[in-house]
């Protein structure tokens, strides 16, 4: 059956706390959840509090700073700082984000980060992504065509048809739909995430793929497309404004037309 | 020690080819029931203030006969594959899925038939 509670080594405890340097105006309390696989122990949250003022104004230069001048221990995923690489997404006060395109201020009170939920963490921010990443893989990102390539050219898209992909060529792979999806939630060893059928409906909707059929066989399945409920926490989430959930709706609709 | 890859892993045993049906047969059914149940809601609305030969001439009208007929069919179907998803979404040990689904099957198929001879019964015998 499916576990309600969490297990006992993954029970989350209350850690240390560091406090702000005095004199500082403009605190800022972030409760961060850490998990060190090197020692015997169970997560806990700890308390950092950081002076504002002398903090960049995004979630992840408060993490950044913590990292550098508070705590170095803490482990998280960063790279782009603008929102196009995906890998400091997290759970930020509840909601699955991109740490580096939420402002601070955004939060009135205290800034509860945790790892991206339901998958394994490896260490405090940082989850497991090796089975997202295979199921990526699995549904062959790439075009594939029954004719050879043009001798002489590229293979040509009409506006029209480049203009099928907006919406769908944004996502960043982030994982924030997929970990937010109570279906992925229990059943990801099968079912292949909104992420991922964004990404397969990408190559569906591709004007220079030949292999639509083959992608659609492929998708045809009571777990890797269907256990889509429409429960939309991904459209909800998506750092990047995507609709996946419109994405998974339209893969049913070539479904429905080619019977 | 495991050492199948990750994508293996992903792949899994394949695509089933299979499951719009289920999936196609549920929306199917949902639509059915849409009228299906204003009609029955409407038509009960009336009977608990009606005598036994009351109750049995209307279900022995024809148009309400072949309604109702439709309605325990919609119903049973729809609740099977509906709870046949619910099952798989939450039961992970495979005989257990397997049995509580079968089981559940049989009960409707048990349920509908049981529902469908009451109403013939009544129809045809009164």
């Amino acid at each position: 059956m499916v576990e309600f509670t969490l297990p006992k080594n993954s029970v989350v405890q209350s850690g240390k706390s560091y406090p702000a340097p005095g004199g500082a105006a403009r605190v800022k309390r972030f409760e961060i959840y850490r998990f060190d696989p090197d020692l015997d122990e169970n997560p806990r949250i700890d308390v950092y509090e950081v002076d504002l003022d002398a903090c960049g104004p995004m979630i992840l230069d408060a993490l950044i700073k913590i990292k550098n001048e508070i705590d170095t221990t803490l482990t998280f995923r960063r790279s782009c700082r603008e929102g196009v690489c995906g890998s400091c997404a997290m759970t930020i006060n509840g909601r699955n984000t991109l740490a580096c395109t939420k402002a601070i201020d955004d939060y009135k009170k205290t800034i509860k980060i945790y790892p991206l939920p339901h998958m394994s963490v490896i260490k405090d921010l940082v989850p497991d992504m090796t089975h997202f990443y295979a199921q990526y893989a699995s549904i062959k990102p790439w075009i594939e065509t029954q004719s050879p390539p043009p001798a002489d050219r590229e293979q040509l898209q009409s506006p029209e048809e480049r203009a099928e992909l907006d919406g769908l060529y944004e996502c960043i792979l982030c994982a924030c739909c997929s970990t937010s999806c109570p279906s992925y939630w229990w059943n990801s060893d099968r079912y292949l995430g909104p992420a991922t059928l964004l990404q397969a409906y990408r190559w569906i909707a591709d004007s220079r793929d030949e292999n639509t059929g083959e992608r659609l066989d492929e998708l045809e399945d009571p777990f890797k497309l269907y256990r889509c409920h429409t429960i939309m926490n991904c459209t909800d989430t998506c750092p990047k404004g995507l609709n996946p959930a419109k994405a998974i709706a339209e893969i049913k609709k070539r479904l429905v037309e080619r019977q | 020690m495991a050492f199948r890859t990750p994508l293996a892993k992903a792949r899994g045993l394949g695509s089933a080819k299979a499951g719009f049906h289920h999936w196609w047969l549920q929306r199917v059914t949902a639509v059915a029931l849409i009228p299906l149940t204003v009609w029955f809601g409407f038509g009960i609305a009336v009977l608990p203030g009606a005598g036994y030969s009351d109750v049995v001439a209307w279900i022995g009208a024809p148009l309400n006969t072949v309604l109702l007929i439709s309605l325990i069919i919609a119903t049973c179907y729809h609740a099977a594959l509906g709870l046949q998803v619910v099952v798989e979404d939450y039961v992970h040990t495979e005989w257990v899925k397997i049995a509580t689904i079968m089981a559940m099957n049989l009960f409707f198929i048990l349920i509908s038939l049981a529902a469908l001879y009451a109403t013939l019964r009544i129809a045809l015998v009164g």
